[in-house]
């Protein structure tokens, strides 16, 4: 807490009503996420639950392909199943914040009462998942570089381009979050599995596991729709390299017009999920289901 | 607008909308709040006294912004409450009794510190209000346990230091001693006169189904049920309404088949009003007379339906009274889930 204290109480921070809220709602969620157990079983929860699933696809992976290991399919398949962890975190991660405090902590009668911005508060309540999404990324490649000799070398990384198309996918996901999360303000009750349906229904149309040429035609439109779609073409560019270029659905785009494509969808979901937030919020206090305890 | 006003309320209404009506005829609406209208001094610790259901919850979650009023004006320092958002929240607080919600893993402190900071309050400055606050509720040797291995009670006097922390300029507390042992909230009671007494411009709008706290601790209070504001002055004014009528409660024994206020106030003139509650083999009724000489009447009524008298006491009246006075009931009966055809309050 000392750091967050001193990290808050600096001019610029002090000054800023959202950066302040931003933050202490980050330390919020980094508390819940990560005192629910010793530090030991959450640093073991952090490295087996990723390793785990990821195992669940490789196995299904070589029975199908006869342990085709070397192919570069494999590090396509590898490498979206390993960054698609994140959309998940991010996006319940943000939502997942107003049913928490709504329904579990029962506290968000008693936030909304101060002077706390929503928005940037929420989107603070998802940097704890995040963060624990990246430890979890990291940790599956790593293990797919060790267990699965990926064709990954560190040294060969676009780092620049990893770090920019993350931090816009980052973005684009913690807006569809708030996205979710206003609708969850708004419909009071069954909305506490929205954000796993909807990252779910993404890990068909965003080329996590296959490349979107794999769909039929007329269902490729939904993928190229989602920035999710173009972040992984483009972390796989960053990671990959020359490998990424194999599989053809997004080739003829350049990695600068791809990076362009997600910053511009991003903007659009940001400024939208902004507007939508302030009208959930007013339809909820509206309707008087704003701080609405379902029990569910 | 007056400036000395820190809430004012004109024509404030709320309706709420009933989700999927189980029968053909079944409201479809449910009346809140109608047309109140309230004006609360600077300084002033104000009361809203009435049963449950009768809308004061409502009344406070408008004013504290987490609920868009159907109708009316609602003002808090001169603010709108569906305009002015942030700048209210800057200038208020709420405390709900019976509220043991909170951030379990955190601690006392780091939950406290929490909410400091989202009321923008330097660390210091955090630091120390956490520390006296503790303290004067007595609860200092808790500030390093998790909220989760906190009773009822810790719990509720926590989110009591929570509401105080920003020192805000108007405070609600609805229901502020709901769940406490005597103790707890005899100490409850105590802090808020002391936080007035200390800050003579500060406003306290209170809530209670609780007539002794209303009469203790209100300087003003307004009596509210089914959404209506019925009456609002002082306690002792209103007490003083009842002052000419002569107040009595009988213990008698058993009145025979389904005795009611109504069948009483019918059968025997001079009776205004009168409530009923049957008890371990006996009735007990409290009785408003126009005149003290009406009781014989009274007897006289008991005699022939077959009862007996035990016991008989006269006494003040109190804020019971005035509310059995005014509405015809007593205070303890939730009027929640009894909506005469679409009128009822949240």
């Amino acid at each position: 807490m000392s750091i967050t204290r001193s990290f808050l109480d600096t001019p610029f921070v002090r000054r800023s009503n959202r950066l302040r809220t931003f933050i202490t709602a980050a330390w919020l969620g980094w508390q819940i996420e990560s005192n629910w157990a010793d530090p030991f079983l959450f640093a073991i929860y952090s490295i087996v639950r990723p390793v785990t699933s990821v195992l669940i696809l490789v196995v299904m992976y070589s029975v199908i392909t006869n342990g085709a290991l070397q192919e570069p399919i494999f590090a396509y398949i590898y490498l979206g199943n390993a960054l698609y962890i994140l959309v998940g975190q991010v996006i319940t991660g943000v939502s997942w914040s107003v049913i928490d405090d709504r329904e579990h902590y029962r506290t968000l009668r008693q936030l909304y009462t101060t002077p706390m911005d929503g928005y940037f508060y929420l989107m603070g309540r998802g940097v704890a998942r995040l963060i624990i999404g990246l430890i979890s990324v990291l940790i599956t490649i790593g293990f797919g570089i060790i267990a699965f000799q990926l064709p990954i070398s560190i040294g060969a990384i676009n780092w620049p381009m990893l770090l920019a198309s993350t931090i816009l996918g980052v973005l684009s996901l913690a807006a569809i979050g708030m996205v979710v999360g206003s609708l969850t303000l708004m419909l009071a009750r069954h909305f506490w599995s929205l954000g796993d349906a909807i990252s779910g229904a993404l890990y068909l149309f965003t080329g996590a596991i296959f490349p979107l040429d794999v769909l039929p035609a007329w269902l490729r439109p939904i993928g190229f729709a989602f920035p999710v779609t173009y972040w992984l073409e483009l972390a796989r560019r960053a990671i990959l390299g020359p490998n990424a270029a194999k599989f053809p659905t997004l080739s003829g785009f350049s990695d600068l017009e791809l990076t362009g494509i997600l910053a511009a969808i991003t903007l659009m979901l940001l400024v939208f999920s902004w507007f939508f937030y302030r009208w959930a919020l007013h339809r909820a206090k509206e309707n008087g289901i704003f701080d609405m305890e379902t029990s569910y | 607008m007056d400036t000395n006003l820190a809430i004012e309320t004109n024509d404030l209404g709320r309706v709420y909308r009933l989700r999927g009506p189980k029968r053909k005829g079944d409201a479809k609406q449910l009346v809140a709040l109608d047309g109140v209208n309230l004006e609360i001094r600077r300084g002033e610790l104000f009361g809203l006294l009435g049963p449950n259901g009768a809308g004061k919850t409502t009344v406070i979650k408008i004013l504290a912004t987490l609920l868009l009023p159907s109708s009316g004006v609602g003002r808090v320092e001169g603010l709108d409450v569906t305009r002015d958002v942030q700048e209210i929240r800057r200038r208020i607080s709420m405390v709900s009794g019976g509220e043991t919600s909170g951030y379990g893993l955190l601690t006392v402190e780091e939950n406290l510190w929490m909410f400091a900071r989202f009321y923008g309050l330097d660390n210091v400055t955090a630091r120390k209000r956490i520390d006296a606050l503790l303290e004067v509720v007595g609860i200092a040797d808790r500030k390093r346990t998790k909220i989760s291995d906190l009773s009822t009670g810790l719990r509720q006097k926590m989110n009591f230091v929570r509401g105080f922390i920003s020192d805000p300029n108007v405070v609600f507390l609805d229901e502020p001693t709901l769940g406490l042992d005597v103790t707890a909230a005899r100490d409850v009671r105590g802090f808020v006169k002391q936080w007035m007494h200390d800050h003579p411009d500060r406003t306290v709008l209170l809530t209670t189904h609780y007539m002794a706290e209303a009469d203790e601790l209100c300087d003003r209070l307004a009596i509210i049920d089914r959404g209506k504001l019925l009456a609002c002055d002082t306690p002792e004014n209103l007490k003083h309404r009842l002052q000419r009528e002569a107040i009595f409660n009988l213990k008698v024994g058993p009145l025979g088949p389904k005795p009611s206020r109504d069948a009483m106030i019918e059968a025997v003139p001079g009776v205004r009003q009168a409530t009923i509650v049957e008890q371990n083999g006996h009735t007990e009724l409290n009785l408003i007379l126009a005149q003290e000489d009406v009781l014989s009447n009274v007897l006289a009524h008991l005699t022939r339906r077959g009862s007996s008298l035990i016991s008989l006491e006269k006494r003040e009246p109190t804020l019971e009274d005035v509310f059995v006075d005014l509405v015809g009931r007593r205070l303890d009966v939730d009027t929640s889930h009894h909506a005469e055809g679409e009128h009822a309050a949240g």
